[in-house]
């Protein structure tokens, strides 16, 4: 599925040198990647290696340590208020869990962000909302409280909600995680067949290989604070590095050691039950 | 449940609470017609109020016809000038005399109005002449001391008799 | 060494706790800033009003109707001593009116719809829903808590008279349909010794600020909490205690200010 043209403006994201953290700790260093319109970019990486942490600078949630992120052309490091509202009108996210808002059904949900950012109305949301629920599946579904639609069924709310106001990034949140194999097919040729559709980006965090290298069209791989790879699907798999090759072939030993690595607390802890006995 | 009827609801829940502060100030308490009325207003000076507060009442007969407005010192003759606010259906006659009286043995105290017999009425801010002021205990009883002393000093001599102050 | 670790632990517990109350107090600013939302969006400030007063009417009003019958009863017992029955009505009506209106209905206030808040409000933090929000460009302070901490303060005093109407009724149940006292004494003690601004408005007064104390405690402990069940829990407890501390103690200063002549 080839990509769109590549001129300067169509840059929807980009990181350069991005350094990100919590507290006394970085997590991510140097960090430099691009989206482009119209792109499937997928971010790959092992459990608790930054991802989340990269979508949250992705929508200004955090604030980088260093680098540079810019978003629909504007750098995010001086932007707040009303610029940043601004900025995520044009962003969809959907998020792990769904994060669905319990109080209401499907409906309400998927029309949640045409009644904050929009003036429609009656019939006209109805519609609107109708249809973005039909382009999911689940047109028959919006009478439905959240908490009688399946965890499959409630992802795709989500991303129906996530889509709604037509945006120009989408950003996926572990989409494929804990999914069955027929929703998973399912949410992966959403997730392509709605970037050609409304001609956004999508952003897809996750650590599944086999659907995310079916639709992406470029590939990141994250690992140890840094970017170890990147690339098309196909040159990712030609990738020489240790880590890269783990992670492709999902070997339990390699760079990412299997044993947790021994500390001083661990001794201390050690020696105490010892003594107990 | 559809936003018509959880807005009926609330409407219902400020209603009631309508309806409970309006029972607690009518039928609790002693929100009479009376702060709704008009009022005109009079003045009177004391040697000594006791312990009468503003808002206290004034009564006529044992029924209320007015309020204490508010008490100040008159710097010139040292005495207490009370105003108050009398309900405009009654008018006192300028003889009319104003005591502070207790209502019950330690009650509060209130201002207790014996019209008089004069034909022309006061008239607003007027000054009500006849006052007796508050009965302050210790008076009362260095009086009482006082009396029962000189009754039995004058069980051995004539004793003149024994003022009284309209204090 | 000991004295001094224990006085540098002290002074880090006070330094955490004034910080505390700094970040409450800011919350407070913010949440007030946003509440335009209270004048374009009234709609969801009734909603807010519907879950938390409607859906708490019942308890208070079987409460009120409860303390009433005691304060007759007690109330009952200890004036017979004196041979002053007749002013049950003026003793259950300051009683309710004064005190234990505002104070225990901000106490069951706190138990009831506080808890509920914060679990609410802390769930939807764990469930992410307050961070979707945000990533929507929905301010959440705006959208979740500004209605919430609204319609808690309106709530409240209405809830705070329906417990002093209902104790009054319910004292007149037991002094005057249980026990025999006169109905028309017990009635008109109360009306001449009841005073609608001194009593009454201050009564409102109380509840008024008793509700803004407990609801913004409720939405702060939620807003806070951390993201897990046992962070939700602990949240909820700290909603209940310092809540009510906080009811008590507002009690005593607000006591203190309007009865002290």
């Amino acid at each position: 599925m080839p990509s769109l043209s590549t001129a300067p403006d169509d840059h929807v994201l980009r990181l350069t040198g991005v350094s990100l953290g919590y507290g006394d700790v970085d997590i991510l260093r140097d960090i430099s990647l691009d989206v482009r319109r119209g792109q499937v970019v997928a971010l790959m990486g092992g459990s608790g290696s930054g991802k989340t942490t990269l979508l949250r600078a992705a929508t200004g949630q955090i604030k980088a340590r260093a680098g540079q992120v810019i978003l629909f052309d504007t750098n995010l490091a001086h932007v707040d208020g009303e610029v940043l509202q601004s900025l995520r009108q044009k962003m969809g996210v959907l998020f792990q869990q769904g994060a669905l808002f319990t109080d209401l059904n499907v409906f309400e949900n998927v029309a949640f962000p045409l009644r904050e950012h929009t003036q429609l109305t009656g019939p006209e949301l109805l519609c609107r909302a109708l249809d973005t629920l039909e382009a999911v599946g689940l047109r028959a579904a919006a009478h439905l409280k959240v908490s009688e639609i399946s965890g499959g069924m409630a992802r795709r709310v989500a991303l129906a909600r996530a889509v709604v106001l037509e945006p120009e990034l989408v950003l996926y949140d572990e989409p494929f995680a804990g999914l069955d194999p027929i929703s998973l097919g399912i949410t992966a040729r959403l997730i392509r067949s709605l970037s050609d559709r409304l001609g956004c980006a999508s952003v897809v965090i996750t650590h599944d290989i086999t659907e995310s290298f079916a639709i992406a069209d470029h590939v990141y791989l994250v690992g140890q604070g840094v970017i170890k790879a990147h690339g098309t699907p196909a040159t990712l798999g030609n990738s020489s590095d240790p880590y890269v090759q783990q992670f492709l072939k999902g070997e339990s030993d390699g760079p990412v050691p299997f044993d947790y690595p021994n500390s001083q607390q661990f001794d201390a802890w050690l020696a105490r039950q010892e003594a107990k006995k | 449940m559809s936003t018509e009827k959880t807005d009926w609801w609330v409407g219902l829940f400020v209603l009631l609470g309508a309806i409970a502060l309006t029972f607690l100030a009518l039928r609790a308490a002693n929100l009479s017609s009376f702060s709704l009325a008009q009022t005109y207003s009079l003045s009177a000076a004391f040697d000594n109020i006791g312990g009468l507060k503003v808002r206290a009442p004034v009564k006529s007969a044992g029924v209320v016809v007015g309020r204490v407005s508010s008490i100040t010192l008159d710097a010139k003759t040292y005495k207490a000038v009370v105003k108050l606010n009398m309900e405009k259906g009654f008018l006192f006659p300028l003889d009319t005399s104003a005591k502070i009286l207790t209502s019950g043995l330690l009650g509060e105290q209130y201002i207790g109005l014996e019209a008089g017999g004069d034909e022309t009425n006061l008239a607003n801010h007027g000054t009500i002449q006849l006052t007796q002021s508050a009965i302050v205990l210790e008076s009362l009883i260095s009086q009482f001391l006082f009396n029962t002393a000189e009754k039995q000093g004058s069980e051995t001599t004539p004793a003149p008799a024994a003022g009284q102050s309209k204090n | 060494m000991s004295l001094n670790t224990s006085l540098s632990t002290i002074g880090r517990g006070v330094r955490t706790r004034i910080g505390r109350l700094g970040t409450f107090t800011r919350f407070f600013w913010l949440l007030l800033q946003r509440s335009s939302i209270f004048l374009s969006r009234p709609r969801l400030v009734s909603q807010q009003i519907h879950f938390i007063g409607n859906y708490s009417l019942l308890i208070i009003a079987v409460s009120g109707l409860f303390v009433g019958f005691v304060l007759g009863l007690q109330g009952y017992y200890t004036l017979n001593r004196y041979g002053a029955e007749e002013a049950l009505g003026l003793l259950v009506a300051l009683s309710l009116t004064r005190e234990l209106g505002p104070v225990v209905t901000a106490l069951l206030f706190a138990g009831r719809a506080g808890t509920s808040l914060t679990a609410e409000i802390g769930l939807m933090k764990a469930g992410e829903q307050l961070a979707a929000m945000e990533v929507m460009a929905v301010d959440p302070m705006r959208r979740v808590l500004v209605p919430r901490l609204w319609a808690g303060i309106i709530a409240m005093p209405i809830l705070a008279a329906v417990f002093s109407m209902v104790g009054i009724l319910g004292g007149w149940i037991v002094g005057v349909l249980m026990i025999g006292i006169d109905t028309g004494a017990f009635w008109s003690q109360m009306q001449s010794g009841v005073d609608v601004w001194n009593d009454i408005m201050n009564g409102v007064i109380k509840s008024f600020v008793f509700g803004v104390a407990v609801t913004l405690i409720a939405l702060y402990e939620g807003w806070q909490s951390r993201p897990t069940p046992e962070g939700v829990a602990r949240a909820t407890t700290r909603t209940v205690v310092a809540g009510s501390l906080a009811v008590l103690g507002l009690d005593f200063l607000l006591t203190a200010l309007m009865f002290s002549n």
